[in-house]
């Protein structure tokens, strides 16, 4: 692993994503190996908005390496309340420990925070900016679902503001995959992510409509549309509900269909669907485990 | 020659930014940070005619030379300045602008969730593209009016 810094998914080639999958594959295969790899290892905590199970996956994750965490807390009982900088803060706590995680709600804060301290730092999500963990989590599910040769993925839901999904497109450039974007016209994929895929030379394919391209994929990734984005409650309801699956849904669907979704979910994938063998949202949550021990563990120099 | 003209058409030491894209003057004073309260002594002609462009925009400005940050911002919206640095009335220097590969400063996000716009130590910072510049803490790309990005502090 080349890089000092996890900033965004964009920074990973193709080498690197297998890099860190195959370790992750080698964490799931064989934890107790990975048990005291890093003893006395101390991962620093900075989430600046409340993400109660992003920073509960990091701290599983040190501490089945034998690590341990320091966290700032809550922005409310930290020195930000009073006013002091990011780039403050992150040079303060580096010399607290190994490595630092940080959850910001403002784009670009990850990129500046690293560019303050000399310890690896991950972003855990910069406001609707890139939250690269989730992409490794979400590209080790479809490794291990429906693998990376020839896919056809189907990417459903609000694609203007999550980031989850730009990061995960531009991802998957890079194992050439054949990609489908399923929104409303009002929220399609914004500007400097089309501008990204074109430069990655992907062909983009919108549809309002899940029907017509339902039946080729081999991965559906669903995301949550939020009433906010929406000037009223019934207009929210009447579009949101054209993207919503249950099992009827799916009949259209191939039999080896992956459904995935970042959770928490609300009512866009029915609960008839999770005793499916199409369902995979549960394990791609449990998988931010093994991928965030895999990534930590390249990062901390974990080949000696 | 009278005096008035002579006040008006030559600076004894400072900058005179020809060739500007006509109508972008009062941009490139923004750029320099000049307003009628920053004391510096500035001629503007606005569509002088030129025979190279038609017509162009002029700013001279005395005791004032200016900084890389400030000629990368303003090759983006005046692609064919020519900058000329004069000293004790002669211009020593003369270059043409070039198309930088990022500008720093001068310029803010216009992403009000970029780190950039709050109170921390660092600078804007913009990758040039082909056709806009991108922002490279958060992506956004501004295609459109440049001019509007530039810090009027
Ligand atoms: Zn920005």
């Amino acid at each position: 692993m080349s890089h000092d810094h996890i900033i965004s998914a964009k920074q990973l080639s193709r080498a690197d994503i297998e890099e860190v999958l195959d370790r992750a594959a080698e964490v799931a295969e064989d934890p107790e190996s990975f048990a005291d790899r890093h003893e006395n290892t101390l991962l620093g905590l900075l989430f600046f908005e409340p993400s109660t199970r992003t920073k509960m996956s990091f701290t599983a994750a040190v501490k089945r390496l034998g690590g341990d965490v320091v966290d700032m807390g809550t922005v409310e009982s930290s020195s930000v309340k009073k006013g002091e900088s990011l780039a403050d803060t992150v040079r303060v706590v580096e010399g607290y420990a190994d490595a630092l995680v940080l959850r910001h709600p403002s784009e670009g804060s990850a990129q500046m925070a690293s560019e303050f301290v000399d310890v690896p730092l991950i972003n855990a999500g910069d406001g609707a900016g890139q939250h690269p963990t989730q992409t490794l989590l979400d590209l080790y599910t479809i490794r291990e679902s429906a693998g990376f040769d020839d896919l056809t993925i189907g990417i459903m839901g609000d694609l203007k503001y999550g980031r989850t999904v730009h990061s995960l497109a531009h991802a998957l450039t890079t194992v050439d995959a054949d990609q489908h974007f399923v929104s409303p016209k009002s929220l399609q994929l914004p500007r400097s992510v089309r501008y990204d895929l074109h430069e990655e030379g992907a062909t983009i394919r919108e549809h309002t409509e899940l029907e017509p391209v339902l039946p080729e994929l081999d991965v559906l990734y669903v995301t949550r549309i939020q009433a906010e984005r929406f000037p009223d409650e019934s207009e929210y309801r009447e579009v949101a509900g054209e993207y919503q699956i249950d099992t009827e849904t799916l009949e259209a669907a191939r039999d080896d269909l992956t459904v995935m979704h970042p959770l928490p979910r609300v009512d866009e994938i029915a609960h008839d669907i999770d005793e499916t063998d199409h369902a995979h949202y549960f394990q791609q949550a449990h998988n931010g485990v093994p991928v965030r021990m895999a990534l930590l563990d390249l990062m901390l120099g974990g080949d000696e | 020659m009278s005096d008035r003209e002579l006040r008006v058409s030559k600076i004894r030491n400072g900058t005179v930014v020809d060739h500007i894209t006509a109508g972008q003057a009062l941009n490139v004073l923004a750029i320099l940070d000049i307003t009628t309260e920053s004391g510096e002594t500035v001629s503007v002609g606005i569509r002088v005619p030129s025979d190279r462009l038609g017509s162009k925009d002029i700013v001279k400005v005395e005791g004032r030379e200016l900084s890389q940050d400030e000629v990368d911002v303003l090759s983006l919206i005046a692609p064919a300045a020519t900058i000329n640095i004069v000293r004790d009335f002669d211009v020593v220097e003369k270059h043409r602008v070039e198309r930088p590969t990022e500008v720093v400063g001068v310029l803010s996000c216009p992403n009000r969730h970029c780190i950039t716009t709050e109170d921390e130590p660092v600078e804007s910072r913009f990758d040039v593209l082909d056709d806009g510049i991108r922002c490279t803490y958060c992506d956004t790309i501004v295609r459109d009016n440049i001019a509007e990005q530039i810090d009027v502090a």
